[in-house]
Formats: C-alpha cells, sequence, structure tokens
C-alpha cells in the first residue's frame, strides 16, 4: 500500500484537475462566449445557467492545488514559483469573474463594467490556466530540489498555443452547455458556436499532438515505439469519433449528447497528456514518487478522501439536479 | 533593485490574508444569522422573517463572493511565495488544509448555490437546511484554518528530519495546545462582528423611520446575542492570553511592552511607545499589579521580560503593543454598548431616538477593526518566526526575486481595493434599499414562480431609483 500511495494520489489529483477543467471549463466557457451577445436578457440567462454551481465547481481548484501541495509537497514548491506569473493572473482573473456573478446584479441598471470583468476574467484566467500547463510540459530549471530559473521561463509559443487552445476547448464546454441549458434564439446561437469551436478545438489538439512529439525525444518514445502504439492507438482514433459524434448531434439539436462529447474530448486530451507525463510531476526532474510527502501525510488525508469524495459528489449531484432544466428568457434567481 | 524580498512577501501575504479574514468575520455570523431567521419563518409560519432573510441573503452573496476569491488567492501563495515553507511543513500543515477543502469547502460552496437561488426550487424546510449547513460549513472552515495556524504558533505532534517536519500524532497536530482558545475567541468575533453590523442597520432604519419592524426585530435579536458574547469573548480572550503566556512566553512581552521585571507586581502599561533600540518604553502610563492580576491571574505573579530573550527573537513591539490595545479597548467599548443597549431594552426605553441609537448606527466597523487588530497581534508576535521555534520567516521565502513579488503585490493592491470599494459601495446600497416583501400583489402572469421573484425585484428597483 505505502508503495503505491504516490501513484494513487497521483490519480485522485488527476481526477480533481479533470473534475475541475470540465466543470469550472464549462462556466469559464460560458463567460468566454459573454461578449458574443450583447442582449442584457440573453446574458442575464447565460450568467443565470452557472450561477448556483461556479462557486462548488471553483473548489475543485482548490483541491487540486491544495492536494498537490499535499501530497507532492516537493514539486509544489518547485512548479508554484516556476509559474509564478502565470498563476497570479490566473488568480486575479478568477477574482473578477467571481464576485462579477454578484456584482452584476447589485450593480443594475450600471452592470457594463461587471460584464466585462466576468467575460475578461473568464477568457484570462482560461488562458492562464492553458499557459501554466504548456509552461509545466515545457519543463523547469531546477537545481538542488528548488526552482532555479527566471520569472518568464514559462514563456514559449508552445504555452501560448496551449493557453490559445484552452480558451476555446472552454468556449466549447460553455457553447454545449449552453445549447443543453438555455432557450430561445440562444439555443440556436450556441449550436452555432459550438460547431466553430469544435473545430478550432480539433485544429489546437492536432498541433499539440504533433508538437509535442516532435519536440520531446521522451514523449516520442512513449507513444511510437512498439507495443505503446497499440495500446494507445485508440485515442486518437475515439477523439475524431467523438468529434464526429458531437458535431452530428448538434446538427440534430440534441441537448445533452453534445456537451457530454466535449466533456469526452477532454478526458481523452487529459488521457493522452498524462500517458505522456506520467509518472512526471515536473518533466525530466521529479517523478510522483521523489516528490510524495510522508507516507502518514498521505495516508491520512487519503483516508479522508476516500470516505469524503462520494458524499461530496453525491451532495454535488444533488445540486445539479435541484436547478436542472432550462433557463428561459426574462426568468432570473436575483 | 535594494528591495527585501522577504520583507515584500510578508507585505503581501498580510495584506492579502487581511483582506481575506474581513470576509470570513463576517460570513460565519452571517450565515448562522440567516440561518436563524429562516428556522424562525418555518417556527412562527410568519413571511416576515422569511423575507428578512431574504434580504440578508443578498448581503451574504456579495461578501461570499469576496471571501472566496480572496480565499483562493492563499492558498495558492503558500506555493508561489513560500515555497520553502510549503516544503518544511507540507507533510503537517497541507494536510489540514486538504481537510479543510474537502470538509468545509464543498460543503459551504455547493449549498451555498441552494441558499441563494433555491428559495422556490426546493421546499422552505430543505432551504433552511441548506442555510444551516453553510453556517456549519464556515465553522468548520475555520476549525482547521485555525489548527493549521495553532500548530504554526506553538507546533506538537511533529519531529523534524532534516529540516522537514514529520507527523507523529495527528491529535496532537490538530489539537494543539493554542488551538482551542484560538478557535473558540475567533468564533465568537465572527458573531460579535455580525451582531454589531445587524445591530448598526437596524439602527440606521429605526432613525430613518424606514422597515421598523425589521429595524426593531434586528435591534433585539443583535443586542440579545451581544450581551451574551461581548462579556464571554473577554473571559476568552483572558484565557486565550494565559495559554500564549505559558506557550508564546516572547509574544506576551511583546504585546504588553514588559521589557524586565524589577521584582514585585508586573504593572500593566496602559499608554506608552515602545522603543526597542533603548530596550524600554517612553511615555509610559502603567496601572500598578494589573499586569500581574491580569497576565496570572496572580497579584504578584511574574511573566518574563523581553530583555530575557536573544533580539534576534523578539518580535516586533511598538505594532502588537498598539494593536493589542486597539482590540482590548474595543472589546471593552463592545461590551459597553451591548450593556447599555439591554438595560434599556429591559426597561422598554430601547426604541427612542437620541444617542444611544445614533452610537448603535455607527457601530458596524467595530467588530472588523478588532479581528483584524487581534490577528495583527497574533501574527506579529509569532514573529520572527513562521513556526515557531522552527523556520523562521526570512528562511521561509520562495526563490524568487523582488521585482516579480513587488508587480503582483502593486496588483493585489489596485485589484483588491476596486473590488473592496464596489462591492462595499453594492452593499450599502442593499442596505439602503431595505428589505422587499414578496407581496401577492404585483403578480404578471410569471412563466414560473422564479420569475415573480425576478421581475418584483426589478419593480423594487425602479421604484427605489
Ligand atoms: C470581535 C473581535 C474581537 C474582540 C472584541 C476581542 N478579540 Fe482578541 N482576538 C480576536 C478578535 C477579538 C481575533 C481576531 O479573533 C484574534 C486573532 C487570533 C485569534 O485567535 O483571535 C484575537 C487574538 C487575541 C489574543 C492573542 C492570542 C495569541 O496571539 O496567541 C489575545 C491575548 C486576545 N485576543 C485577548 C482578547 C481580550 C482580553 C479581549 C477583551 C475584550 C479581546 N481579545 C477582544
Ligand atoms: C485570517 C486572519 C489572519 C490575519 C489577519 C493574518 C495576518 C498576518 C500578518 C499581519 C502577517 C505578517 C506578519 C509579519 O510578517 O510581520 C502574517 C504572516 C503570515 N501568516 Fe497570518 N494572519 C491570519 C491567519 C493566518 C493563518 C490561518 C495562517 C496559516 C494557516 C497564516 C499564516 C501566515 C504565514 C505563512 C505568514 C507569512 C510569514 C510571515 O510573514 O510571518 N496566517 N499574517
Ligand atoms: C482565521 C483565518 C481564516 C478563517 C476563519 C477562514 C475561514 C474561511 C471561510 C469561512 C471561508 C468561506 C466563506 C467566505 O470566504 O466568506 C473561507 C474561504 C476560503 N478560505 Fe479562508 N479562512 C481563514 C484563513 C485562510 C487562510 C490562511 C487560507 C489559506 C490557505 C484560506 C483559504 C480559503 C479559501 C481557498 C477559501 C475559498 C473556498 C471556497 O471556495 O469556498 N483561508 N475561509
Amino acid at each position: 500500500m505505502e508503495a503505491n500511495l504516490p501513484a494513487i494520489w497521483a490519480a485522485l489529483i488527476g481526477v480533481s484537475v479533470v473534475l475541475y477543467v470540465i466543470m469550472d471549463g464549462f462556466d469559464l466557457g460560458v463567460g468566454i462566449l459573454f461578449p458574443f451577445t450583447r442582449d442584457e436578457r440573453e446574458r442575464d440567462q447565460m450568467m443565470n445557467s452557472v450561477a448556483p454551481f461556479w462557486d462548488g465547481n471553483e473548489t475543485w481548484l482548490v483541491l487540486g492545488g491544495g492536494g498537490l501541495w499535499v501530497a507532492f509537497p516537493a514539486a509544489y514548491a518547485i512548479i508554484m514559483p516556476a509559474l509564478y506569473v502565470p498563476i497570479i493572473v490566473m488568480l486575479l482573473a478568477l477574482i473578477f469573474r467571481g464576485v462579477a456573478f454578484e456584482f452584476r446584479w447589485a450593480a443594475k441598471p450600471d452592470h457594463s463594467l461587471w460584464d466585462i470583468a466576468f467575460a475578461g476574467g473568464s477568457a484570462v484566467a482560461a488562458f492562464a490556466q492553458g499557459v501554466v500547463l504548456g509552461g509545466l510540459l515545457n519543463g523547469i530549471t531546477v537545481e538542488n530540489g528548488a526552482f532555479a530559473g527566471g520569472p518568464f521561463d514559462w514563456f514559449s509559443p508552445f504555452a501560448i498555443a496551449c493557453g490559445l487552445g484552452l480558451v476555446a476547448g472552454y468556449a466549447l464546454l460553455g457553447a454545449t452547455w449552453l445549447n443543453m441549458r438555455v432557450s430561445g434564439d440562444l439555443e440556436v446561437r450556441a449550436r452555432r458556436w459550438a460547431k466553430t469551436l469544435l473545430l478550432v478545438v480539433l485544429g489546437f489538439v492536432l498541433i499539440v499532438s504533433v508538437w509535442t512529439p516532435l519536440q520531446y525525444e521522451r514523449i516520442a518514445a512513449r507513444w511510437f515505439t512498439w507495443p505503446n502504439i497499440l495500446y494507445l492507438s485508440p485515442v486518437p482514433v475515439l477523439t475524431a469519433l467523438l468529434a464526429a459524434a458531437v458535431w452530428t448531434t448538434l446538427e440534430k439539436e440534441r441537448p445533452f449528447a453534445p456537451f457530454a462529447g466535449s466533456v469526452g474530448l477532454f478526458v481523452l486530451s487529459f488521457f493522452g497528456l498524462a500517458v505522456s507525463q506520467f509518472p512526471y510531476l515536473v518533466p525530466d526532474q521529479l517523478t510522483v514518487f521523489d516528490a510524495a510527502a510522508a507516507p502518514e501525510s498521505q495516508m491520512f488525508l487519503l483516508v479522508g478522501t476516500l470516505a469524503l469524495l462520494p458524499v461530496i459528489l453525491g451532495y454535488t449531484i444533488f445540486v445539479y439536479w435541484t436547478f436542472r432544466g432550462r433557463v428561459r428568457p426574462g426568468e432570473g434567481y436575483h | 533593485m535594494d528591495l527585501d524580498p522577504v520583507l515584500l512577501a510578508r507585505i503581501q501575504f498580510a495584506f492579502t490574508i487581511s483582506f481575506h479574514i474581513i470576509f470570513p468575520a463576517f460570513t460565519i455570523g452571517l450565515s448562522a444569522w440567516i440561518a436563524t431567521l429562516l428556522g424562525l419563518s418555518l417556527w412562527k409560519r410568519d413571511p416576515f422573517y422569511r423575507d428578512l432573510a431574504g434580504f440578508w441573503t443578498k448581503i451574504f452573496a456579495v461578501s461570499f463572493a469576496m471571501g472566496v476569491v480572496s480565499g483562493i488567492v492563499l492558498t495558492y501563495q503558500f506555493g508561489t511565495n513560500w515555497s520553502r515553507f510549503s516544503l518544511a511543513v507540507g507533510n503537517v500543515v497541507g494536510p489540514l488544509i486538504g481537510y479543510e477543502v474537502l470538509t468545509a469547502f464543498f460543503l459551504e460552496a455547493s449549498f451555498l448555490g441552494i441558499m441563494l437561488f433555491g428559495r422556490d426550487r426546493v421546499s422552505p424546510g430543505l432551504h433552511f437546511a441548506s442555510a444551516v449547513i453553510v453556517a456549519i460549513g464556515t465553522v468548520i472552515s475555520a476549525f482547521w484554518i485555525l489548527s493549521a495556524n495553532s500548530w504554526m504558533q506553538f507546533p506538537t505532534g511533529h519531529e523534524i528530519r532534516d529540516g522537514i517536519a514529520y507527523p507523529v500524532d495527528w491529535m496532537q497536530v490538530i489539537f494543539s495546545p493554542t488551538f482551542p482558545w484560538r478557535f473558540a475567541h475567533m468564533v465568537i468575533a465572527a458573531y460579535i462582528t455580525t451582531g454589531f453590523v445587524v445591530l448598526a442597520v437596524g439602527a440606521r432604519w429605526w432613525l430613518r423611520g424606514k422597515h421598523v419592524r425589521e429595524a426593531e426585530t434586528m435591534l433585539r435579536m443583535a443586542l440579545g446575542i451581544l450581551v451574551v458574547l461581548t462579556p464571554l469573548q473577554l473571559v476568552v480572550g483572558d484565557f486565550h492570553g494565559l495559554n500564549t503566556l505559558e506557550h508564546q512566553p516572547a509574544k506576551i512581552a511583546g504585546l504588553e511592552a514588559h521589557w524586565e521585571n524589577h521584582g514585585g507586581s508586573v504593572p500593566l502599561v496602559a499608554f506608552a511607545i515602545p522603543d526597542e533600540t533603548a530596550e524600554t518604553n517612553r511615555f509610559e502610563l502603567a496601572i500598578p499589579y494589573l499586569g500581574s492580576l491580569i497576565l496570572t491571574h496572580d497579584l504578584y505573579g511574574q511573566i518574563p521580560g523581553l530583555k530575557e530573550f536573544p533580539r534576534e527573537n523578539r518580535p516586533p513591539v511598538l505594532p502588537i503593543f498598539v494593536s493589542f490595545r486597539v482590540m482590548v479597548g474595543i472589546g471593552l467599548l463592545m461590551i459597553l454598548l451591548a450593556v447599555i443597549g439591554s438595560v434599556r431594552w429591559a426597561r422598554g426605553r430601547l426604541f427612542q431616538p437620541g444617542v444611544v441609537m445614533r452610537v448603535f448606527a455607527m457601530t458596524w466597523p467595530l467588530g472588523f477593526v478588532a479581528v483584524l487588530a487581534g490577528w495583527i497581534t497574533t501574527e506579529m508576535g509569532r514573529q520572527p518566526w513562521v513556526v515557531t521555534g522552527f523556520l523562521r520567516t526570512a528562511d521561509a521565502m520562495s526563490p524568487i526575486g523582488a521585482t516579480q513579488i513587488l508587480v503582483s503585490l502593486v496588483l493585489f493592491v489596485l485589484v483588491y481595493a476596486a473590488i473592496f470599494v464596489s462591492g462595499g459601495y453594492y452593499i450599502n446600497r442593499l442596505l439602503e434599499k431595505g428589505p422587499v416583501p414578496r407581496g401577492p400583489d404585483h403578480d404578471p402572469r410569471p412563466l414560473r414562480p422564479m420569475s415573480a421573484a425576478h421581475d418584483a425585484g426589478r419593480v423594487a428597483l425602479h421604484a427605489g431609483e
């Protein structure tokens, strides 16, 4: 058991990152799409479709960050200072979009500033998260177990591409969410957005999939050697099938399937990244085994996590169930 | 550039956490207040309480949002600015924060949705239950974070190998000796803070003759709780101090500006300007015996003087000496206010215009100032350590340059200032507008019950302009 703790924790953090990306992904995506309609009632609808959930969604980010600290303090202590700039930018952006949920209503009728804060905060937070991912994949300069690089080491065309890709990806989640959760004109428009975004996202997935093995020997070796190539070949095939499914279900105006398909695309992309990286937390430097916290610490929190996660998932589902159904134009909670 | 990165990182942490604590200090109490009102509305079957709860829920939503976003910054700051701290104590403090996320944050954040938006989606019983769960969640949150903080004040239950702390006994880590008093003191502080806000808003409405029934209810309920909690806080604070004397004597010597013992009793320094280079107090005004009496509950009890600690282990004296007096001064003032109000209430003279009511209307900031002053005392009094006796603040920093800390600090100050001013403005505007009863009078054929609420809000909004 003790020997497997780091791998278990890596999996748990992976799960909470995936849950974060999907759940905050769709509400950040709704924010990213905000500027594409000018109609106040539509914007109200968009915001109301995510207002009861955003706080719970964002908590997965706290669990992901906190989990990394708890389970892998050595990695946390390297990654955070190395990615200082994008992380601070992300936090500042999340501040704006978080308070916008309440401030926008409180400010009515003069709420245009908080519309900007909501849309800008969502877009910048998504971009910064992509940059964090790209910066991490790029690698970090480490000496004596501590970060030893400069404040802008993370900057690279690849990181920027990851940032843009994530903005598009979240927007896709947001558009398919809206397709499911709003009605009227907006619903029709959301489907159009979703189709465009699907193509953009596939473009980014392609870029990253080609770029990473070309740039990193280790990733190429992971994917293109026998027998890995056999086991892993379903990943691109599934991605293509899912993308096609999202497209056709959008055509058929299905409410749930396009969202589920987009979530599937995210899960597959994440799986692809995990395959490329495991067991490294800091590429080429630190594996989950080197960075692990004391087993007694990992164990102590693991017990609680395994006991509480089902409960948390339970009441999360309950909240989503409570606020199920479409938000109609003119309908508000405030 | 010659800026000291450690100093900048300290200022940044102090600034962001001070900003954060303002909101939990308010929302811990406010959620309990809302839950109480919803409970009353169920019990008395009177929509009056439900509407009042609905009103405070809007205030709560705005404050909670600011608390949440500023809290997330803190979790990440441990890594960005204090990575050596994260590494050295991650094994011990990390899981406590982890449990806070698992047992409190998810609970609060999820049921918050129902509390804020679920009024027409779930039964009144479930709506009430959600408010209770949120209120409990905030206290659980305080439990874990204060457990972490108390361990940093006086660590127990761990062992140190190669400069890294490893847990040995989790019970001792969680319930370190300074924790019980700190937890009690903080939770009471939060309830008191909210109590004075409710009191002040009640007085403000009452004086203007607006929402009189609501105002009177708020005044009575606030006074009722304050007259119990403010004296209790004095007692708890006193024991908290005794506890600190036992575990962090340098902090007590610092906050009392007590340099050395001359035999006999220790006086209480009521006023002074402590001078750290000369190791003495200037302009001292001291009350004989009182220091011994308060700090040891014995007329001739001795407490260690600052000179008994090497200079490099002393906290900064002036700031904690002042902040401690601010907190205690406010605490005493609060007791006075609560007692005056209660006596007038008992004599049936509470609801009269006059000085008392006007003073009440101004008391809303008291709790916030006291909470901040108390935390400054606690945290600066722990200096030069982040974890007493184990990790010095200067050794806890990340290996990063001053510039990025400075730039991010400036950004935090700007952003927080903008958020704070706007949030304060909106809260004030909501308070001015007051509760809107959801009468059945205007009912423009709603799609669902919810849109009635929305339109009622709209109508009220325009009417209020
Ligand atoms: C409404 C807020 C409030 C009020 C009225 C008081 N306090 Fe307080 N005090 C706090 C809010 C607070 C706090 C912000 O919650 C602190 C900071 C850390 C902590 O645990 O509580 C604190 C810390 C704190 C400490 C520092 C302990 C340490 O650092 O180890 C002492 C000795 C006291 N308090 C004592 C008192 C006394 C004797 C009071 C007399 C009335 C008093 N407090 C009123
Ligand atoms: C919420 C109320 C709190 C306030 C207002 C507060 C205030 C402060 C202040 C003023 C400082 C700067 C002290 C100095 O450098 O001279 C500080 C430092 C610090 N505090 Fe707190 N604190 C609070 C709670 C906590 C908690 C709960 C924790 C940990 C779980 C914590 C951890 C730290 C750390 C790591 C530092 C940085 C190192 C240092 O400068 O000492 N604080 N805090
Ligand atoms: C005495 C000190 C503290 C208390 C009593 C406290 C309590 C709370 C409470 C009650 C909330 C939720 C409600 C609100 O913010 O209005 C909250 C939010 C939060 N706090 Fe603090 N906190 C303290 C200090 C800290 C510190 C030092 C950290 C850093 C680790 C922290 C991290 C957070 C985070 C991440 C959130 C947002 C969670 C969410 O999504 O709800 N808090 N805190």
